[in-house]
């Protein structure tokens, strides 16, 4: 419908200005404007103190109406992927629409002294790896479980907890936080929730129950398909985690020379035509299919008929046995609520021992590195309808790649370095989902269902002219070559230094020759390289690191950013080490004075790491 | 002589060599920094200019370029590290030392060169300074084994004669010591010797023979004892021809300006024989050696490199105008040249004894390539004789080998690990295959343009059945191959060539003396292995039938007029 003078309550310039406007706007513009206009409305009401009935159900009795308190609330996130980051902005943009004042800061940035005088505080923690806090949100973790935490009897708070339940501390940080805020007297406005690695309907849930408690009518409820969309940006794309871009893949390689124990790919994907946008440190999701062996001896094991029509998803769509299993739901990773559910499905079966109290030790080794094929097998659950089982299985979920492209230097690119994973359990070949379907069945000309993952906390220094110093063995090299093309595209004037390392020079030297081109031209201005296999004495980043400490130190002294990517367990946790050595070392610092000074490195974002 | 004289006919610039010479300080260029970088197994084109020098230069696996480029992999380099002995004589303990480190540091294998040297290919970057270093702690060296110097001189191992041998080999030795590089920069950068402070100031101490720039090309020196031509004396810079009388040595005829090398297309380039200019003394070798040497050194060609050896000097100037500058030099004439006869320039397998009782034998070694083949372990075979072998190993310039001055007792030990080895004198084989000779080509050699030491072998396997079928199975018939123009397997002396062009072709040159006295000439250009096949055929159905009592396959092809006999390297590609 045309807006005129005559059919709408708008003056003649009104009416040009809107019909301008509207027939430009995308569906989600549309979705977003109606949101805001509303909270506008929602806002004003509120303050003339009329606030509308909660509208959700799920609301918790206990929730007191909020009508009373100042519409100001703190929203902090606790994020390594950009997860966190993501959906806490999202909660900052409903909470705004209420009418509410937001703060929004990563947890790092937030001062701590500010905490008693709040009433409305919300967090989004992520959990990593043996149940630790995200690097970002160490240091409020910690403040907040030491003795100096305040009473916080006039707060009012709820947590949104990001987690995997395949790791044993599943949202331990998330519960962390729930439990302490607790003791320290605040009181929660809805129960915490906890997600799994699929999480945007869980979050859009809990994100309602937030709004709806804060006693506001929500005039735009919360959709899964926003909530888990990255936080916009400049140029909006259709396309997200829950909309993913068919992507084109116009190059796949192998990076690793002839004789290599070890296969990287570098694929070359075209983003063109999706609108998706990156910084250097970004990832790029993406969804994989499970093994198609793995799929078929599970059904043959299970004697399912691979056509037989199942659930795909929560909406009540369908498709064939087979397709669901490839494409829809995760088969290689074992968890306790899967057991459980399980054990549900086949109750004659031993499987209720396993789980029984008590045997937590044997559970836990036998979750470990076991895929669902192991678990029909082993506890004979064969008879269990195909339609059954799916239901208790988690969807597949994407798999996130730290991006090696930069989008100046190769626009409407996005590239990524992945390893690929094989080894050898119980007399079976196992496969890394993503990475085995990279390198084995994705070939240039096929597409990939891929979105872009922002992450915040991995970024270059606004000021060119830092110096960075970059430690990225193995994988942990794809987002330096994104920053150093990066930094060639803008001529920056900052000094940088690499830390590489892998199995062997000869065949393992990732990207050798673009290493090799920056150095000449000054892009990179250091590179020291660590081979492990290629001496008696295993030699690894952290080792050349230590042999360049006093240089180190003084990159350090002049303002360098140092940023650390790739494996978690011990390549980051010993670079750590290393670092803080070198401070009491070549800084004369005491431990305890080293390790402040790292982490006020990382308060100020000069310490960043990507790890997995 | 504070600088070279540079006298050559050629007044354009020098070319970048030249240049990358003169700055280096004498051979040491950035090659302590390069060595040590550890971003890139290769080191940048100047030193590896200065790096031949020191007996090594850079290579990569031609097989793995393209799909390491693709990996965004540099190439894959490695160095083939040439180390040598003069007249190819070593101990078994030195033996052992090269086995060791081609196991160690290299791809496992060696090779012995057309040179009487070895050669180890795949030493990556990082294991060169502990193989050099290995090298020279066993009194063996790579210094000056390439490069625009004075490179190994060759000596006839001749079995039969022992003591003229015995007196050939140490005045083989002496020139050898005479014009190494006197460089502290090799021991330096390859034994850790502690820096020479200023060399500046040691210009002239530095190299009284080379001077700061070394000579315009490599410069190769040779020595025959005859009736065996087996160093091809023609083909070297400066040949030696020991003349023996009534069973001593008298002396040596001087022969000048042979050489191999010529560039596809280029017929200014040239394989060229040396003239016999003279005779001279044991006591006056030496001295005319380094005249001819400084010879070079002052007249030749440093603008052009392709035209830098000293074939081209002698050509472009005339004998005459040298045999004057070399009298001028040594301040006396030489003599007229004494009589000698070549009977041919390859070896001769199986057990001998020489003349003071002692044993030797000449194994087959083809292509000169040791490692161990399939039911054939030959270098387990060889490092087990070296483990009991009291005598020397001679390598031979048809890269053969020769277990020399063995003990009767030694010699039964040794011929039973022969045969538990199956090591073989290649009595068994054709003697087209026993008389032939390739380079190493691909995959590592840089200049290669067709396969030549992977291919040789298979070729000979077609052409045997085709000798067979001749009744020439048992004919000496002298066949090279190589994979570029360079003539590194002395093609162009064969009776029966093959000079690589493009992979799989090949021109195929016949006419060649038997006794490596005269170069022979291109019959057919660019063909490929069927065309190769079916050239052959009827020329050695024909030579079967046709030749004259003991007349050679290279003189039948000129006399039958296949090609035209080429007396002078200038008439070539006439």
């Amino acid at each position: 419908m045309e807006l005129l003078v005559t059919n709408s309550p708008f003056t003649g310039e009104q009416v040009e200005l809107l019909n301008k406007l509207l027939p430009t706007l995308t569906d989600s513009q549309r979705i977003w404007l109606n949101g805001y206009l509303s909270a506008m409305q929602g806002g004003a009401a509120a303050s003339a103190g009329s606030a509308a009935a909660p509208s959700s159900e799920s609301v918790p009795a206990a929730a007191a109406p909020a009508a009373a308190v100042p519409k100001e609330a703190t929203v902090l996130f606790g994020s390594q992927t950009g997860n966190s980051q993501g959906l806490a902005k999202k909660l900052t943009q409903k909470l705004e629409q209420q009418g509410f004042s937001v703060t929004l800061s990563s947890m790092s940035a937030f001062k701590t002294n500010t905490l008693k005088k709040l009433h409305h505080l919300f967090i989004v923690a992520s959990t990593h790896g043996e149940g630790d806090p995200p690097d970002n949100a160490l240091s409020f973790h910690e403040f907040l479980h030491s003795k100096r935490a305040p009473e916080l009897k006039e707060l009012n708070y709820s947590v949104l907890a990001l987690g995997d339940t395949s790791y044993e501390f599943f949202c331990k940080t998330g519960k962390d936080f729930d439990q302490r805020l607790e003791e320290l007297g605040a009181k929660r406005l809805v129960p915490r929730s906890d997600c799994d690695v699929d999480f945007d309907e869980p979050a859009a849930e809990w994100m309602n129950q937030v709004v709806a408690a804060l006693g506001q009518a929500s005039a735009a409820p919360v959709s899964a398909a926003e909530a888990g969309s990255a936080p916009s940006a400049e140029v909006q794309s259709e396309y997200s985690r829950t909309n993913p871009f068919h992507a084109e893949v116009l190059e796949n390689l192998n990076l690793n020379g002839r004789g290599s124990n070890k296969e990287t790919r570098h694929l070359e994907i075209s983003l063109e035509g999706s609108n998706l946008t990156y910084e250097p440190g970004d990832s790029l999701g993406i969804f994989p299919e499970n093994h198609p062996q793995l799929v078929d001896e599970l059904i043959a094991a299970m004697g399912w008929n691979p056509q037989e029509s199942v659930a795909i998803g929560k909406k009540g769509e369908t498709g064939p046995l087979r397709d669901a299993l490839l494409r829809h739901y995760e088969i290689t990773v074992l968890t306790k609520p899967l057991l459980e559910q399980a054990a549900k499905l086949a109750p004659g079966s031993s499987l209720n021992e396993l789980l029984a109290a008590g045997r937590e030790q044997e559970l836990r080794s036998y979750l470990h590195g076991r895929d669902l094929l192991d678990l029909v097998q082993d506890y004979g659950l064969k008879g269990i309808a195909a339609g059954e089982f799916v239901s208790i299985l988690r969807k597949l979920p994407a798999r996130l790649y730290s991006i090696s492209s930069s989008p100046s230097a190769t626009p409407d690119e996005v590239h990524i370095t992945v390893g690929a994973v094989r080894y050898e359990n119980g007399g079976r070949n196992r496969y890394g989902v993503c990475s085995v379907h990279l390198a084995e069945r994705i070939q240039a000309g096929d597409s990939l269902p891929v979105y872009i993952q922002q992450n915040p906390n991995f970024k270059l220094p606004a000021d060119a002219e830092a110096p960075i110093i970059m430690i990225g063995p193995g994988t942990g090299a794809a987002p330096f070559r994104s920053f150093l093309a990066e930094r060639e595209e803008q001529g920056a004037g900052g000094k940088s230094w690499l830390f590489f390392g892998d199995q062997h020079f000869a065949t393992d030297f990732l990207y050798q020759v673009e290493w090799q081109r920056w150095l000449k031209d000054g892009v990179l201005n250091r590179m020291d390289v660590a081979f492990s296999r290629d001496s008696d004495q295993k030699v690894y980043v952290q080792h050349k690191m230590l042999e360049r400490s006093a240089e180190l130190y003084s990159w350090l002294q002049d303002g360098a950013y140092i940023y650390v990517c790739g494996d978690e367990k011990h390549m980051a946790h010993d670079v750590h080490n290393t670092l803080q050595t070198i401070l009491v070392q070549e800084g004369g610092m005491s431990p305890e004075a080293a390790a402040d000074y790292l982490s006020s490195l990382q308060d100020q974002k000069r310490y960043q790491r990507d790890v997995y | 002589m504070s600088e070279n004289n540079l006298l050559s006919l050629n007044s354009a610039p020098h070319s970048d060599v030249e240049e990358i010479k003169r700055r280096s300080n004498y051979l040491r260029g950035s090659l302590t920094e390069t060595l040590a970088d550890p971003i890139t197994g290769s080191i940048p084109e100047d030193d590896n200019r200065l790096m031949k020098h020191h007996g090594s230069y850079m290579q990569d696996d031609r097989d793995l370029r393209n799909e390491r480029a693709k990996s965004k992999l540099e190439p894959a380099y490695q160095f083939m590290l040439r180390v040598r002995a003069a007249g190819g004589v070593v101990t078994p303990e030195q033996w052992l030392m090269m086995d060791r480190v081609a196991q160690k540091y290299s791809s496992g294998s060696i090779r012995l060169t057309t040179r009487q040297s070895f050669q180890l290919h795949g030493v990556l970057k990082w294991n060169l300074k502990n193989t050099i270093r290995e090298v020279n702690e066993a009194l063996l060296s790579t210094l000056a084994a390439c490069g625009d110097v004075n490179r190994n001189v060759m000596c006839n191992p001749n079995p039969y004669q022992s003591e003229i041998h015995e007196e050939v080999y140490e005045w083989a030795t002496k020139v050898s010591n005479h014009l190494d590089p006197r460089t502290r920069a090799y021991h330096e950068i390859w034994l850790d010797e502690e820096k020479v402070i200023d060399s500046r100031d040691l210009d002239n101490e530095e190299e009284p023979i080379y001077g700061p720039v070394y000579l315009p090309r490599k410069f190769k020196i040779g020595i025959a004892v005859p009736p065996t031509n087996d160093v091809d004396v023609f083909s070297q810079d400066l040949g030696l021809i020991a003349i023996v009388e009534n069973g001593k040595l008298a002396g040596f005829n001087v022969a000048v300006g042979g050489g191999m090398g010529m560039t596809h297309g280029d017929s200014k380039t040239y394989p060229q024989v040396s003239k016999v200019i003279g005779f001279c003394t044991p006591e006056q070798m030496i001295d005319v050696a380094e005249k001819t040497v400084t010879i070079q050194r002052d007249y030749g060609d440093r603008s052009v490199r392709k035209h830098a050896r000293f074939k081209y000097t002698i050509d472009d100037r005339g004998i005459d105008w040298f045999v004057e500058e070399l009298k001028k030099r040594l301040g006396y004439s030489l003599q007229e040249a004494r009589p000698y006869r070549f009977e041919h320039n390859g070896d001769r397998y199986g057990w001998i004894k020489g003349s003071d009782g002692k044993w030797h034998i000449t194994l087959f070694i083809q292509n000169g390539r040791v490692k161990d083949f399939e039911g054939y372990p030959l270098m387990t075979g060889l490092r087990e004789i070296a483990k009991i072998h009291d005598g020397d190993f001679r390598l031979t310039p048809n890269q053969n080998l020769i277990i020399g001055n063995a003990s009767s007792q030694k010699k039964k030990k040794i011929q039973k690990l022969i045969e538990q080895y199956s090591l073989t004198d290649g009595a068994h084989y054709s003697a087209l295959k026993r008389n032939s000779m390739a380079c190493v080509a691909l995959p590592t050699c840089g200049l290669a343009m067709a396969e030549s030491e992977r291919y040789l072998p298979a070729l000979l396997e077609k052409l045997e059945p085709m000798l067979d079928e001749a009744g020439l199975r048992e004919e000496d018939i002298v066949i090279r191959m190589t994979g570029c123009p360079n003539g590194c397997a002395r093609p162009a002396l064969a009776e029966l060539a093959f000079i690589g062009k493009a992979p799989g072709k090949y021109n195929m040159y016949l006419g060649g003396g038997f006794a490596g006295n005269r170069l022979n000439k291109l019959y057919k250009e660019n063909i490929g292995e069927e065309e190769i096949l079916e050239s052959l055929r009827p020329i050695f159905n024909r030579y079967a039938k046709e030749r004259h009592e003991g007349e050679h396959f290279g003189d039948f092809t000129v006399r039958a007029g296949y090609v035209k006999e080429v007396l002078d390297g200038q008439e070539f590609h006439a």
